[in-house]
């Protein structure tokens, strides 16, 4: 929440940038471990990411990735063990399926498929995930922010105050 | 024709081979059927069949309202035996607990429903007994001619599209409700610990509740059409079922409905499972 006390920093406030928001599903086994490996070699990448981390990529409901649409994500990161290495030996195969479709389904209903970043990163691919993330970053700065959801979010009426503070503050 | 079924319907109820006949009789107003489940032989004759006969009577099969009256037999059109075949892949049914009455159809509503002129299953391809002259299925026709002219559009103009169709959806979960597939005991829009799809009716709700009913769908919907019929703001719910359809026939090369021992593709995977989008 914004200090509402110090009224004199609001042109300061308004001076602030936009930044983007992402929110990175991620397994534990795998890219977590990456992401984890991209820390320890104090590697620098773009802080703009929000990691959530499940047990596995087949654990990652579509429905997460709405969600994260809903509360206000400029883009939505997945990420899991590449093909053949998954701990539950074939989680990911099945989300690949589901991310395959689920894919064409966003597509068609003209969501901007930039916005949302499938990948495998292994544990011991803290460069690939610094890349990645810095890349995703970097395209949906270009984009901005995804307005066209976000509308959704302001037609809501006895939301509307709620979402103003919130992205002032995210 | 509904002379044979009204005689075999007669015939099963009266052997007790089945409890219940699930079929269609006229409705209240001219031009229109609703289904009606008989259990006594002498109730046969409101039996009927007509182009008015769009309704996917399958959706009663795993109803426990219907499953209670005992072994049922169901008057299906081909595309009705194909939700039929989904429910039998899906373990929802036994192919043993239901005696399948297929009719040949050429097609209902007036003028014919969109799924009419691209069926291919004009007879049934799964029945116990068949009523009606066999039609061969059509071969050169093309199932997502209006999917691909929609993908034709830019993002922004199917972005349009869809915001201005969803916002007119009022939650009735009529979709859901009609559809021989939603059988979940708790929809996951009914669920509210968490609350993953908003109860009330705006727009970033519809958008939820739409995808995930569609999404839920991938690979299992048969386009019987029935949703569509009956969502009361008219959202063309088909078009994107048909291009989760056409997504699944081109990923992975199912199409459901037709085979009962094929495996549903999302309970399915292969090592070389297309990945194209996957950094």
């Amino acid at each position: 929440m914004s200090d509402e006390t110090k009224t004199e920093d609001k042109p300061a406030a308004a001076e602030k940038e936009w930044q983007p928001r992402i929110i990175a599903f991620v397994c534990n086994w795998c890219t977590y471990a990456g992401a984890d490996l991209a820390g320890t070699s104090r590697m620098v990448y773009e802080p703009h990411v929000r990691i959530i981390k499940l047990p596995c990529s087949g654990r990652i409901d579509v429905s997460f990735i709405i969600k994260a649409f809903e509360q206000g994500a400029d883009g939505v990161m997945v990420s899991g063990c590449h093909p053949g290495d998954c701990h539950y030996t074939a989680g990911n195969y099945h989300a690949r399926r589901r991310f395959g479709g689920f894919r064409d389904l966003l597509e068609f209903c003209g969501f901007d498929m930039r916005r949302v970043v499938f990948s495998w990163v292994s544990a011991a691919e803290g460069k690939k995930w610094a890349d990645l993330v810095n890349e995703a970053v970097a395209k949906i700065r270009e984009l901005g922010p995804f307005k066209e959801y976000q509308k959704l979010l302001a037609e809501d009426i006895w939301r509307k105050e709620e979402t103003n503070s919130d992205r002032e503050t995210g | 024709m509904i002379e044979q079924i009204r005689e075999k319907a007669k015939e099963l109820l009266a052997s007790g081979e089945v409890k219940v006949v699930i079929g269609y009789e006229n409705g209240g107003l001219p031009e229109t059927t609703r289904p009606v489940f008989i259990t006594s032989p002498d109730e046969v004759d409101r039996l009927v069949w007509n182009k008015y006969c769009y309704a996917n009577l399958a959706t009663f099969l795993w109803r426990k309202e219907v499953s209670s009256l005992g072994k049922p037999a169901i008057v299906a059109k081909g595309c009705d035996v194909k939700a039929i075949v989904v429910l039998i892949q899906e373990s929802q049914i036994k192919r043993e607990d239901v005696v399948i009455l297929g009719v040949t159809c050429t097609g209902v509503g007036d003028p014919p429903l969109s799924k009419c002129p691209i069926c291919d299953v004009n007879t049934p391809r799964e029945y116990d007994c068949l009523f009606g002259e066999e039609i061969p299925p059509k071969t050169d026709i093309n199932k997502f001619a209006d999917v691909d002219e929609f993908e034709k559009k830019s993002p922004e103009e199917r972005w349009e599209f869809w915001e201005e169709q969803l916002s007119k959806c009022v939650k009735c979960y009529a979709c859901r409700q009609v559809c021989p597939m939603c059988y979940c005991e708790i929809c996951i829009a009914d669920k509210n610990q968490p609350q993953w799809i908003e109860t009330s009716s705006h727009t970033r709700g519809n958008y939820h509740w739409n995808l995930v009913r569609a999404w839920h769908l991938a690979g299992r919907c048969v386009d019987c059409l029935e949703c569509e019929r009956v969502c009361p703001v008219d959202i063309p719910l088909s078009l994107v079922n048909r291009r989760l359809a056409k997504s699944v026939k081109a990923r992975f090369g199912y199409e459901p409905g037709y085979d009962t021992e094929a495996p549903p593709p999302f309970t399915d995977f292969k090592p070389q499972d297309p990945e194209e989008f996957i950094k």
